[in-house]
């Protein structure tokens, strides 16, 4: 079934494309061929999305190039990529709610008599096409009164009713149920039978071990590797995923554990449900940082904007102090003391046009309301503060925020929340996509945070990470939590083979 | 394509449901009809002689140049933006066609300088909006008044037509059928003004990208529709229409006036609301805001037979756009919830 000598009908060589505050691709090469389902595998930030989006002309290369069938190709519109036979299916549903499905699927192509649209042909037509996906709907209903599911169809649909040589499925199956995604698997191989090549890209590994033959794999903008699914396990796979240098000291920073089966927790939360949660307990101790573990997708991201009122919860007990509480928005959370730092600096933490002033000083502000301005003097000598204690550069207080490196914007995120004084800080990924020297800084500033007293949820995709900073880890996978161990009972090893364990398995 | 045998549909579970789920963005079109009938059946219960010919007939004539006008707004809030240059768009080509018509130039070439002129002032806003990023409300109200001083430069006082031909558009009765029914030439525009609107957005790729830009800009240009072109041509269409709009309304009232349309706009965007057509763009249809244009000129006449100041006329529609704004947005909200 494998082509191993057969030419590539899509390959992109060096391929660099760079964002003012990072390298989100980092000359990768990677190549497709007809009649092979094709995996992309990474975390967060490792340049999946940028891939796809250079391939399908979303998004131009700072450097390297495309090649189809051989020949080297520049796609400065989707239309461009639409044009030489690459059809995507994006993670978000990118139809339109306010026509029909036929038009959906026609939109730009549709069968026209003398340049008048030719409706009943586009129908039936239309009709064709889903009837080759096993999906029994009106053509000529709106495609806004159809579920999710059959949306996500509707737009499989579309992309197969070109000429196709090149299929692209971003996160297609993660609003679709088993039976839908059975279905989906089918047209999968069908269109495979075709000699069609499909990039099929999820964080379900189960579903990448059933339906893909060649997996890529990338981590921070760089090239791991190309495997054979079928030669890759399922171990090594999540281990290439994660990073793993090795050799690399693993020196634990939280050796000692603290008191922290004498002291009641600050937060305890049990039995907590929420759209990608299924019934996790926690509890975060003051002096102590619990580590999530988990892959993309395993409710890792969930469980920390459940608890600190950003999505809420839909069932279960929430214990802060003792006293139940159920934070529905983050200002309640805040001012119980329980802050969150989300995954997304850029977009859902600092405000770029913002001095490094006003980004410190915004959540007190906030918190204190608007009849209690903080004097302009006070706001000063705050930032002045925080800069120092957390050594942010360029110390500037004045600089925009959007300026600073990765690194520096994470500490101005965390100098933010800890103006609040908070007693429990919930950090996402906070090291996520920034320079050595910033992370082990950042690792540092936690570690010695807990040593205050505070208590700290520290997430992250990185496992060596998590076991240096942590007392306890929480092991999360497909929305549950799977383990609670000390930290120092752990060994990177076995924590990988704890991630990585298909969902079947106990 | 591929021959595939075409499953025979299953039933539709319930008319209704079936019809629903087809033709759901004709609801506020059906709304506005019913409206129309109501404010219909009230006068006529209340006057006894108000649904005659005669009245009915001077409908067309009296909002020929808003129907006109309706239609090029409605291209333009279908994309999601907006045109707050027509009505002085309208009165600046109104202007400079009855000025270069009072110096000898001839109808022939002087009507398609002012529609060229109209299409100039849309382009200049279709490229602020799409080159310039500029807001489709800021860019277009800065070509209103651009446009409005462009007026009074060319005059402050009326200038009188005198072309025979551009008299005779509105002048000439065409007698319809029995009783005093009658269509002018400029009813004639506005209705095929109107068809035209009507067939190029249900059945030409450049009126679908419309409703497809409407419903998500972002997802237009990832299917690889010409999204920057189709924007820029409804903006066109816009201005061609307020360009037609001042042949119209030049003819009507036989003389040009720079302080002609003042506020024009707000009721074209008012007419266009209260038939149907989401502000926030994807949803609506040229027929209905011919409905909403009928609407606001039989709301217009109802004050006039009652002898009540024409400010009932704001009012009264000011009213009736809160209330369907306010129902648009319920409608919006559930099926967002869907």
């Amino acid at each position: 079934m494998t082509m191993v000598d057969q030419a590539p009908v899509v390959e992109v060589v060096g391929a660099t494309v760079r964002f003012p505050a990072e390298l989100a691709l980092d000359r990768v090469d990677f190549r497709m061929f007809a009649g092979e389902v094709h995996s992309l595998m990474g975390e967060n930030g490792a340049g999946k999305s940028t891939l796809i989006k250079a391939l399908t002309g979303a998004l131009p290369l700072d450097a390297g190039v495309i090649r189809l069938h051989g020949e080297q190709v520049r796609f400065s519109t989707p239309h461009d990529a639409l044009a030489a036979g690459i059809s995507t299916v994006y993670q978000e549903i990118d139809l339109l709610p306010n026509l029909t499905v036929a038009e959906n699927i026609w939109l730009g192509r549709e069968p026209r008599h003398l340049g008048v649209i030719d409706w009943r042909r586009m129908r039936t037509a239309a009709r064709g096409v889903l009837v080759d996906l096993g999906l029994d709907i009106d053509p000529a209903s709106l495609l806004g009164t159809h579920s999710l599911a059959v949306q996500q169809l509707v737009a499989i649909a579309r992309a197969i009713s070109t000429e196709v040589k090149v299929l692209v499925l971003d996160e297609p199956t993660s609003s679709l149920d088993l039976d839908e995604v059975a279905e989906l698997f089918r047209v999968i191989r069908e269109l495979k039978q075709r000699g069609v090549a499909i990039l099929f890209v999820s964080h379900f590994l189960d579903q990448v071990y059933e339906i893909c033959d060649r997996v890529t794999v990338l981590r921070g903008g760089r090239l791991v590797g190309e495997y054979l699914t079928r030669e890759l396990l399922r171990i090594d796979l999540v281990q290439k995923m994660l990073g793993r240098s090795s050799g690399e000291l693993v020196t634990r920073q939280r050796s000692d554990p603290p008191t922290a089966e004498l002291t009641a927790p600050y937060l305890s939360a049990r039995g907590i449900e929420a759209p990608g949660i299924d019934g996790v307990d926690v509890d975060l101790v003051e002096g102590e940082v619990l580590g999530v573990a988990g892959l993309l997708g395993s409710g890792r991201s969930e469980l920390a904007r459940a608890i600190t009122g950003v999505d809420g919860i839909t069932s279960g007990v929430i214990r802060i102090a003792g006293t139940p509480r159920h934070p529905r928005q983050p200002r309640q959370a805040i001012s119980l003391g329980v802050v969150y730092s989300s995954e997304n600096r850029r977009t859902d933490g600092i405000i770029s046009e913002l001095s490094i002033r006003e980004n410190i000083t915004l959540a007190l502000q906030a918190q204190r309301g608007i009849l209690h301005r903080i004097p302009a003097s006070r706001e000063r000598e705050l930032a002045a503060s925080w800069i120092d204690a957390l050594d942010i550069r360029p110390s500037d207080p004045e600089r925009a925020a959007g300026t600073l490196s990765g690194g520096n914007q994470q500490k101005l995120l965390l100098a933010r929340l800890l103006a609040l004084a908070p007693r429990a800080l919930v950090l996402d990924e906070p090291t996520r996509g920034i320079d050595v020297g910033a992370k082990v800084e950042i690792q540092n500033l936690v570690t010695e945070l807990a040593d205050n007293g505070l208590s700290v949820m520290f997430i992250s995709a990185e496992l060596e990470e998590v076991l240096r900073v942590s007392n306890r880890v929480l092991v999360m996978r497909g929305g549950e939590l799977v383990g609670s161990h000390a930290a120092d009972s752990l060994t990177v090893d076995s924590l990988l083979a704890m991630v990585a364990r298909p969902d079947d398995e106990g | 394509m591929t021959s595939v045998p075409v499953t025979t549909e299953k039933a539709p579970t319930g008319v209704v449901r079936r019809f629903l789920s087809r033709r759901a963005s004709w609801v506020p079109v059906f709304a506005a009809v019913v409206l129309l009938v109501v404010i219909f059946a009230a006068a006529q219960a209340y006057f006894g002689n108000i649904l005659t010919p005669r009245v009915i007939s001077a409908l067309l004539l009296d909002n020929a140049y808003l129907f006109i006008l309706a239609v090029g707004m409605t291209f333009v809030i279908l994309t999601g933006g907006i045109d707050l240059s027509v009505g002085a768009v309208m009165a600046f080509t109104g202007m400079f066609g009855a000025s270069l018509m009072r110096d000898g130039m001839p109808s022939a070439a002087v009507v398609p300088i002012m529609l060229l002129l109209g299409a100039a002032f849309g382009l200049a806003i279709g490229v602020l909006v799409q080159y310039f990023d500029v807001q489709p409300f800021i860019a277009s109200l800065a070509a209103m008044f651009a446009a409005r001083g462009l007026a009074f430069m060319v005059s402050l006082d009326s200038i009188k037509v005198e072309d025979g031909a551009i008299l005779w558009l509105q002048s000439t009765r065409l007698q319809a059928g029995v009783g005093s029914w009658y269509i002018t030439p400029t009813g004639i525009i506005a209705l095929l003004v109107v068809l035209v609107g009507a067939l190029v957005l249900a059945f030409t790729r450049f009126g679908r990208t419309i409703y497809a830009i409407g419903g998500s800009e972002q997802s237009a240009r990832l299917m690889g529709l010409p999204v920057v072109r189709t924007k820029l041509l409804a903006y066109v269409v816009s201005g061609v229409c307020a360009g037609l709009a001042g042949v119209v309304f030049t003819a009507y009232t036989g003389a040009s006036y720079p302080l002609n349309g003042i506020g024009t706009e707000l009721d074209t965007i008012a007419a266009v609301v209260i038939g149907g057509t989401l502000l926030t763009g994807g949803s609506g249809y040229v027929v209905g805001s011919m409905i909403g244009v009928f609407v606001y000129g039989t709301i217009k006449t109802v004050i006039s037979f009652l002898g009540a100041d024409q400010s009932w006329t704001r009012i009264s529609i000011g009213a009736l756009l809160l209330m369907f704004v306010v129902v648009q947005r319920v409608i919006v909200a559930r099926s967002n919830r869907r």
